[in-house]
């Protein structure tokens, strides 16, 4: 209905949302872990879409750089480290998802209504027209935290904490068009870095315990 | 007057053209398949063959069995006059819109579960078991979407909803992607097309459309496959021409109306290679395997309802 | 004059009551107390009828009742609509009665016993339909309940039915509490126990959500609602199967009844709440019944839990209804009102029409399981037809009335976009995909009653001597499945009569109906959506007449030969291979395992025991976890409670003495 107030880049955008939202559902579904990882990077490359989208929009040159630093690190680099460390860690058979599936998505739709009810006060604040995505960004956070508790394989919760961090980055694009640059470059390295760390963690746990399940961590608690 | 004459020309022409979108399915998948298949008319020919053919009853069959070709075969050419396939003028839209379209197709899929059951085998009562299960689970996600459409179209009325994206400026929806993937879905799961079932199988365990039509030859299977050849050709008109309308008329003249059928009938050859290309890809699913595909029907939808909700309402 | 009509037709039904006692012949008795309660029907579905046409209220004060509060009585559009429906459905019922129970042959002890309590409950009905101040209200609500609780212990020799009647009376009880509280709350806000007192109270908001949270749970629990449904699947399946019609198909609905008065009339403003929980009620009843329903084999306690599930279609237009009142929109509120009255009387007509025929069915059959049935079409032609029409009316197919209220009330929550919250949007968007599922459903489970009752086989050999029933039987069915069929053609001129009823509710009708067409059914406005039924049926009609005369051409028809049915090589097939209802409804057992506690039992088979065994039973979890717990607990703070009574004289002089002393210090 109010959708022809929007111009076409804009209309653009908000599909982009929408798939990015898709793609997180999507993530809650899969029990592959490389289809889980290719989905990850499929969510990377619309980050990286709607940022070039925005800097030709609105003419915000310097979000090519974030662009082009989210394409080499969402979509390329950190997936093909995951990827190696799945196969080298040899754990690319399923994952067990705790709880009904179906729970799990509707739980998914739920908290997509609440974010909405969430930022309704702070969408009056914003200008731009894309304010109507700022509740699909505390969607995709929420979701990716949903991800986090509802799985037992370490390597899906690195990678919904990820997700978190692409809806924080969604939402700073879209809300705002863009961060300072010096903000951006850190949250860039603090990714890595934790890509990194949780690499070299996921060899020790591995070789401690002898398997990646975080549940048969608990065997660490004090009292019996 | 000449409008009820274009409805029924519409009826006629969609008759006509049901057996056609269905060889030209099996005619992609074949070229698709390096197989030297059927010509894309063979589907007239084997309709004649059963026509001729003698009918053979079980014993015990009840009239309702006898009864139900006629049924199924009559709600479906009703649906064909309802839907707008290259014009919107047709006085017979008014008569029913979308859900009294998903009603009709219900009200065939009734009574050929109870032809099913009615001979007392096994093979029957499979195939309606399964049947109605795998179609309660793709209603909601089918209603979803239409929710979804009309809350953009403020409508359900079937030529309403397709003249609004006639008239209005190019938009792109969100909702409108997500509804019309799940509609894709499920019509696959309504017309029982791979990877929910099978229509080409000849083992009876793997059957689900096929198991209920088992018992039935001669002129009724002709009516039977003749309908399912029509609901298939229903939902490729209805999709293609809610979400990419473009080309069918608006008034009941003849070059807009041929204009109109030239390009249904090029949107029918599209989305006719999509499914073939669909069914070599994909492989069918067991049963209990089909749920999670309509709920992944219905997430989409789902999905389609809350973009619009979140994203497109300003 | 239309109230006094009414009042006549209260007083036939008492006479029904007492008539056949002096009478020595148990038939003459039987066919007397019957007619009495026809004619009773049809009076006050005639002067119901009446005024829901012509729009205007009746009222009248007898002598009777308390001192300070002599009973009033009053009749307007919308209590007019349910005498409408309670009077018809009486009238044919009573065509149905007499032979049914002369062919189950009664003796005179029972047969007196069911004149005395039919009459008094369907008296009852019409008296709570009449009420105008709470006493009444509550009097004709018990003696409603009572005797329907002496009609559903009517076969007390078995130990289950007395404990399932018990349970009908502890629950009907309950809600009667209820409701009493309700009206409490109004009454003390106004001046008197009187309607139009209650009706000019200004309530606090405060007051107004609890007095509507004492009436959802009090007429909830006589309507059927989730979780408080447990009474229903347990007191159908007892009672004899023309009661059963009755009180599903009558006396639900006049619990509605009681519902729509005290929400729209009574209290007077609609709160957006309110909407919310009804339609979130109804989604999960409506849901849950028909679930539950497909499980069942037993074929009159499926019926019992469909029933469930159309109560919450209703409520569910109720709840919409609500919403839309809340935000200004009155028009709509008055689409969900007629949506959900119009559901009250298909409800009303189809699903007396399967009791009646499972009736005829369980008589004829002498079982009532429906693994035990099959084969039945040919041997009771007249009642299958009849039930196929109610089961094809029940699953929602056009061109039956199913399909109409159903259509309305999707119609309805489609309308739900134009309402603020997009939360509400959402959420009623979700509840119209519910009612698309519970639909599909419904009709998934029609086929497997149909289907296995009626075609295919006979299971068991007690099928073969089944035979049709007789007239009297066989004609109340007839009519209500014509009723069925012309309430889906002509939707449009009764929506139409209808409209004085939101008018006095909502202050609005439906403006978009056109009051001289009998065609076209536009609910919202034609661009939005336009439904046409008889132009469907003949539709229809003429494309099956076209496809037959092509295929039947008179020169050359092609023959038909009759052989035995496939059985893919391996012999002559017999009834045993057949599809049971629990095999039927596997796969959707399989899918929604969570719904219901499931107990599986497996013998496999031995060399010594051939055959295995395999029992399936499902329970229901209201009972497990809401009822049963709340029943340890009750007996538990019993047990407690009891050691006040120690046995011993001391103790209880030592209570004495204690009284005295406090009572002694609050004097000084």
């Amino acid at each position: 209905m109010d959708i022809a107030v929007f111009t076409l880049a804009e209309q653009l955008i908000l599909t982009l949302a929408a798939l990015m939202l898709f793609t997180s559902f999507l993530l809650l579904a899969q029990t592959r872990l490389l289809t889980l990882i290719h989905i990850f990077a499929l969510q990377g490359g619309l980050l990286c879409a709607t940022t070039l989208l925005i800097a030709f929009t609105y003419g915000r040159h310097h979000l090519l750089i974030s662009a082009a630093l989210t394409l080499g690190l969402k979509v390329f680099f950190i997936p093909i480290q995951l990827q190696k460390l799945v196969t080298h860690l040899d754990i690319k058979r399923e994952v067990e998802v705790v709880g009904n599936p179906t729970f799990i998505m509707l739980g998914g739709a739920a908290l997509v209504l609440f974010s909405y009810y969430a930022v309704l006060p702070i969408r009056e604040l914003s200008m731009l027209a894309t304010r109507n995505t700022i509740a699909v960004s505390l969607a995709i956070i929420l979701l990716g935290m949903l991800l986090i508790i509802s799985r037992r394989k370490a390597v899906v919760q690195v990678v919904g904490f990820m997700c978190m961090e692409n809806g924080l980055m969604f939402a700073a694009i879209s809300a705002t068009h863009g961060m300072p640059m010096v903000v951006e470059m850190g949250v860039a390295l603090d990714v890595l870095v934790a890509a990194i760390l949780f690499g070299i963690f996921f060899f020790q746990i591995r070789t401690e315990f002898g398997s990646l399940d975080v549940d048969k961590l608990n065997r660490l608690k004090e009292v019996d | 007057m000449s409008a009820w004459i274009l409805a029924i020309v519409q009826t006629v022409l969609l008759l006509l053209l049901a057996p056609l979108l269905s060889g030209w399915v099996k005619w992609v998948k074949c070229k698709m398949q390096c197989r030297r298949g059927p010509a894309p008319w063979q589907p007239y020919r084997d309709l004649a063959k059963l026509m001729r053919k003698e009918v053979v009853l079980a014993e015990h069959a009840s009239p309702l069995f006898r009864a139900t070709p006629y049924l199924v075969f009559s709600v479906t050419a009703l649906a064909c006059s309802v839907v707008p396939a290259f014009t919107l003028g047709l006085p017979t839209a008014a008569m029913a819109d979308v859900i009294v379209l998903v009603g009709f197709f219900a009200l065939g899929r009734f009574f050929l579960s109870l032809a099913g059951m009615d001979i007392g085998t096994a093979f029957g009562g499979m195939g309606a078991s399964r049947e109605v299960t795998i179609s309660s689970l793709a209603e909601p996600a089918m209603l979803l979407a239409i929710f979804t459409l009309s809350m953009t179209f403020a409508s359900t009325n079937l030529n309403t909803m397709v003249h609004f994206t006639l008239t209005e400026p190019f938009q792109i929806h969100p909702s409108f992607i997500f509804s019309g993937l799940s509609l894709l879905l499920v019509a696959t799961a309504e017309c029982g097309r791979i990877p929910i079932d099978n229509p080409a199988t000849h083992l009876e365990l793997t059957m689900v459309h096929e198991a209920m039509i088992l018992e039935y030859s001669g002129r009724h299977l002709a009516l039977l496959e003749w309908a399912s050849m029509l609901k298939m050709l229903i939902f490729g008109v209805l999709i293609t021409n809610l979400f990419i309308p473009w080309g069918v008329a608006q008034t009941s003249g003849f070059i807009p109306c041929s204009v109109g059928a030239l390009s249904m009938m090029a949107k029918l050859m599209g989305i006719g290679a999509l499914l073939a290309v669909s069914e070599s890809v994909l492989a069918k699913m067991r049963l209990f395997r089909a749920p999670e595909f309509l709920s992944l029907a219905f997430i989409l939808s789902l999905l389609g309802m809350l973009s619009h909700v979140v994203l497109e309402v300003h | 004059m239309y109230l006094n009509l009414a009042h006549f037709g209260v007083l036939l039904a008492l006479l029904a009551a007492v008539a056949p006692l002096p009478v020595r012949s148990i038939n003459a008795g039987v066919r007397i107390a019957f007619a009495l309660l026809g004619i009773s029907g049809l009076t006050c579905a005639y002067a119901g009828g009446r005024v829901m046409l012509s729009g205007t209220s009746l009222d009248v004060v007898l002598p009777i009742g308390l001192p300070w509060l002599h009973s009033h009585q009053h009749l307007d559009p919308l209590g007019g609509f349910f005498l409408l429906l309670v009077g018809s459905v009486t009238a044919i019922v009573s065509l149905y009665g007499p032979n049914y129970l002369i062919s189950n042959g009664a003796d005179s002890a029972s047969s007196h016993t069911l004149a005395v309590f039919t009459g008094l409950f369907i008296a009852g009905m019409y008296l709570v339909i009449l009420a105008a101040d709470a006493f009444s209200f509550m009097v004709a609500w018990e003696l409603m309940s009572v005797a329907s609780y002496f009609l559903v212990a009517h076969d007390h020799s078995q130990h289950e039915n007395t404990r399932a009647a018990f349970i009908y009376l502890l629950m009907a009880q309950a809600g009667g509490l209820f409701i009493l509280l309700g009206f409490g709350v109004l009454a003390g806000f106004g001046d008197n126990f009187t309607f139009s007192a209650m009706q000019s109270a200004s309530l606090s908001p405060h007051w107004e959500h609890i007095a509507f949270g004492l009436a959802f749970i009090g007429f909830g629990m006589k309507a059927g609602i989730v979780p408080l449904h447990v009474w229903l699947p347990q007191a159908h399946p007892v009672a004899p199967s023309h009661i059963s019609a009755l009180m599903s198909g009558v006396m639900l609905k006049v619990a509605v009844y009681g519902f729509i008065r005290f929400c729209y009339d009574l209290v007077g403003t609609l709160h957006w709440q309110w909407g919310v929980i009804v339609l979130l009620a109804g989604c999960t009843s409506a849901l849950l019944g028909v679930l539950y329903a497909l499980m069942q084999h037993d074929l009159k306690r499926l019926l019992a839990y469909h029933s469930v599930e159309n109560i919450g279609i209703i409520y569910m237009g109720l709840g919409l209804s609500f919403l839309f009142a809340s935000n200004n929109l009155p028009a709509l509120a008055a689409l969900g009102l007629i949506a959900a009255l119009y559901h009250c009387m298909n409800h009303a007509l189809f699903k007396s029409l399967l009791f009646l025929g499972a009736g005829a069915l369980i008589q004829q059959s002498g079982r009532h399981d429906l693994n035990h049935m099959g084969g039945l079409l040919r041997l009771m032609p007249i009642t299958g037809i009849c039930f196929l029409v109610g089961c094809i009316s029940i699953s929602a197919l056009p061109p039956f009335n199913g399909f109409v209220s159903e259509w309305l009330t999707f119609q309805t929550a489609l309308q739900g976009t134009v309402l603020e919250s997009g939360v509400i949007k959402s959420m009623v968007a979700v509840a119209a995909a519910a009612l698309a599922l519970t639909g599909a459903l419904a009709a998934a489970c029609f086929v497997k009653v149909f289907g296995i009752a009626f075609l295919g086989q006979p299971r068991t050999e007690d099928m073969l001597s089944a035979r049709e029933v007789s007239a009297g039987m066989k004609g109340s069915q007839v009519l209500l499945a014509l009723s069925c069929l012309l309430l889906g053609i002509f939707p449009a001129p009764i929506i139409n009569s209808m409209q004085a009823i939101p008018a006095a509710l909502l202050g609005s009708g439906l403006k978009s109906i056109k009051t001289d067409t009998w065609l076209w059914l536009t609910p919202v406005s034609a661009h939005a959506s336009s439904y046409a039924a008889p132009m469907v049926l003949f539709g229809i009609c003429v494309a099956w007449l076209a496809a037959y005369g092509i295929l039947h051409p008179r020169r050359r028809k092609i023959p038909v030969r009759f052989s035995p049915a496939w059985d893919c090589g391996f012999g002559p097939l017999e009834a045993r291979t057949q599809y049971t209802a629990s095999s039927f409804s596997q796969p959707i057992r399989r899918i929604f395992r969570p719904v219901w506690p499931i107990h599986e039992n497996v013998t496999p088979a031995t060399e010594t025991a051939k055959g295995g065994r395999y029992s399936i039973h499902i329970g229901d979890w209201a009972w497990d976890k809401l009822y049963l717990p709340l029943g340890h607990l009750i007996q538990r703070s019993a047990r407690i409670a009891a050691r006040l009574q120690g046995g011993n004289i001391r103790t209880y002089l030592a209570y004495s003495f204690f009284t005295l002393i406090v009572m002694l210090w609050i004097v000084t």
